[in-house]
């Protein structure tokens, strides 16, 4: 008789197998995170040295404002990332707290030939009728006579924007609606909005891939991602009349606006401020917890990196051309955590 | 006797775990059904069947439709079923009838590990690599040559629905060579021979007697691709553009299904819109399901002929 495996045999093994897999120690806490990718580049930084100096480990997956917010209402991350705020009434109805964790900009960046960063000029209107498809091509009247100094080629215009609920688009459309009209009208603001022409990428880096990729391009995306891929920026008139280009001090600038004591729940908004050095779409990009936290360990942990980002990760932050929030926002945030979040009925900071 | 009993016993579980198998098969298909269905309920209330027949696809305003997805699964899988099922069949008669041995080998090989690479890779590649050469020599050329269609124009982008259909050939092609190829070296050689005796030419005998004999299995191979190519996810959203528009440029940007379900489920944050986009999958569901029953009705034609005809 050749010899067979009794049935048991093989449940017993099976059954060891799947034991060996579920007994793997959970180590010291680790914390997830997910959301915009507007400030990953920044998150994965501190992320990284916090990392190096504390041995702890947070995790953030860059998967879109929209998702962000989805997934900590879910539950299955332990903080959102949104860069859309959220209004105070939804936040309550979801049990959510929302802080800022840095100020940043969005710049339109474009794929023309012999066109060099920060070269092109466009108006808030020009710059809303191509992102509607009002303006077909690159040589048209209206650019032409803003760039006299630049020759331009008459190459169809293709807009690239986000393909998922992003709140990068949330701020640049957010933008669009408040300096045109038609915009308004037609388009209007969101996470996502109807686009009337263009293709669609995922997250930052897909819009700047596909301006990359494709000739005659214009996409929009947070400024780290159009110095990473080195695509050239657009220089834009803000609402002092005066063209500006994207650096930390003219994203300072629109931040400086800011009235922190006065937005309830931390809602921000700081496209088109004054000041004649601001640089016009700027955002501040939130984070969201549950004010009932399931465990005070886990809580602690995070808001302790959270703690040292705000104390530690200007320099950081600066490098990678975003504006820390100001230690005045700071202190009222920690208030906020104290008051606001806690664990089993205990505060948890 | 314990040994016939110890057989015996053997024989119930061998039957009870392959039926246990093959009935799983059944309750997960069910299952799947049944959980798109509850969860496109909200969606089927609210638009009916004309979420089949709209084009319109805005979440800030909660409009849905399925018309540009549907248009855009068809249309890009029907390009690469043109491209595909030609070159397909013609490479596997290439390795089966024409080639050396040896040369056979090495080419099917070649083909067999085309189907190995994963779709990621196809997608990156697609963007990065292939979208260029579409936009400067492909989609200009055809721009110059067949511009006067309504189907070439448009600005070169080198990503779209022409690029979309190419990357998905590329990707369905070895699923159909390799099967074809297997279906051709079972035609029995004495069959082929007597085609040779009696004088046909090489393409004859492929045409009447190889091609003929194996049709059943080569339209098993040419659903298996169009099967593939109907849900292919990450190489399509890769290079199809993620527009819910419908164009009649097929260098236009466009959608699919899967696409756009991979693009946007993740961060669909209203329940309406996450509806719709689980009806979306409904749909896919659906008309995969259809194509599969018009495969099944037509493998049972063809064998009623055959048998009919000896």
């Amino acid at each position: 008789m050749p010899m067979r495996y009794s049935p048991s045999a093989v449940v017993v093994l099976c059954l060891l197998a799947v034991m060996l897999v579920a007994t793997v120690a959970p180590a010291a806490p680790t914390i997830n995170g997910a959301g915009a990718t507007f400030p990953e580049p920044i998150y994965a930084l501190w992320m990284s040295k916090y990392y190096e100096l504390n041995g702890v480990k947070i995790n953030y997956q860059g998967i879109g404002s929209s998702g962000g917010i989805r997934q900590i209402e879910a539950g299955t991350v332990d903080f959102g990332g949104s860069d859309a705020p959220m209004k105070a009434p939804d936040l309550a109805e979801s049990g959510l707290m929302q802080f800022p964790m840095v100020v940043g900009g969005v710049v339109p960046i474009v794929n023309l030939e012999g066109v060099a960063p920060g070269q092109l000029k466009l108006s808030p209107g020009l710059l809303a009728e191509v992102f509607a498809g009002e303006i077909m091509y690159w040589d048209d009247p209206a650019i032409r006579n803003l760039n006299p100094d630049i020759k331009l080629p008459h190459k169809a215009v293709t807009v690239v924007h986000r393909a998922e609920g992003s709140g990068t688009t949330w701020i640049f459309t957010n933008y669009l609606d408040k300096v045109s009209a038609k915009w308004h009208e037609k388009i209007g603001s969101g996470k996502t909005v109807a686009w009337p022409t263009g293709v669609g990428a995922k997250g930052n880096p897909g819009v700047a891939a596909y301006v990359q990729r494709v000739d005659g391009s214009i996409g929009y995306v947070e400024y780290a991602y159009a110095v990473q891929n080195a695509l050239p920026h657009v220089s834009l008139r803000n609402a002092a009349g005066e063209f500006v280009q994207p650096t930390v001090e003219s994203f300072q600038a629109a931040a400086a606006n800011a009235d922190w004591a006065g937005a309830e729940g931390y809602y921000m908004v700081l496209t088109d401020q004054p000041g004649k050095a601001t640089w016009p779409i700027v955002g501040a990009t939130f984070i969201l917890v549950h004010k009932e936290m399931e465990d005070a360990e886990t809580a602690k942990v995070m808001l302790g990196f959270f703690d040292w980002c705000y104390k530690h990760g200007g320099e950081m932050a600066l490098e990678k051309d975003y504006v820390p929030i100001p230690e005045n926002v700071v202190a009222m945030v920690q208030e906020s955590w104290k008051t606001e979040l806690t664990a089993g009925g205990q505060p948890v900071w | 006797m314990p040994e016939t009993s110890g057989q015996h016993r053997a024989d119930i579980t061998f039957k009870l775990i392959t039926a246990f198998c093959a009935l799983a098969v059944i309750v997960l298909m069910g299952g799947i059904f049944i959980e798109l269905l509850r969860n496109s309920l909200p969606s089927i209330r609210t638009f009916g069947l004309g979420f089949l027949t709209s084009d319109a696809w805005n979440p800030g305003a909660s409009e849905f439709g399925a018309l540009s997805s549907m248009y855009g699964t068809l249309v890009s899988t029907g390009i690469a079923m043109l491209i595909a099922v030609p070159l397909g069949l013609i490479i596997a008669i290439y390795l089966v009838e024409v080639a050396h041995p040896a040369v056979s080998r090495v080419v099917g090989g070649a083909v067999e590990l085309l189907a190995a690479i994963p779709s990621i890779i196809y997608g990156m590649w697609g963007l990065f690599v292939f979208a260029g050469v579409m936009q400067d020599h492909v989609q200009p050329a055809l721009g110059e040559t067949l511009g006067f269609l309504p189907l070439f124009q448009g600005p070169p982008m080198g990503i779209g629905m022409l690029t979309a259909g190419i990357v998905l050939a590329i990707m369905v092609l070895p699923f159909i060579t390799a099967v074809t190829r297997d279906v051709l070296l079972m035609v029995p050689p004495v069959l082929k021979e007597s085609a040779h005796g009696v004088g046909s030419t090489m393409w004859e005998s492929v045409r009447s007697v190889s091609l003929r004999y194996g049709r059943r299995g080569i339209i098993g191979a040419v659903f298996l691709g169009f099967g593939r190519a109907l849900g292919e996810t990450m190489a399509v959203t890769f290079v199809i553009g993620n527009s819910h528009r419908i164009s009649a440029s097929l260098f236009a940007a466009g959608n699919t299904i899967a696409s756009s379900l991979a693009n946007e489920f993740n961060e669909a944050s209203e329940p309406l819109y996450l509806s719709s986009l689980v009806q979306l999958a409904l749909v896919l569901f659906a008309i995969t399901l259809v194509f599969q029953s018009v495969a099944h009705v037509w493998f049972g034609k063809l064998q009623q002929m055959e048998t009919g005809q000896r």
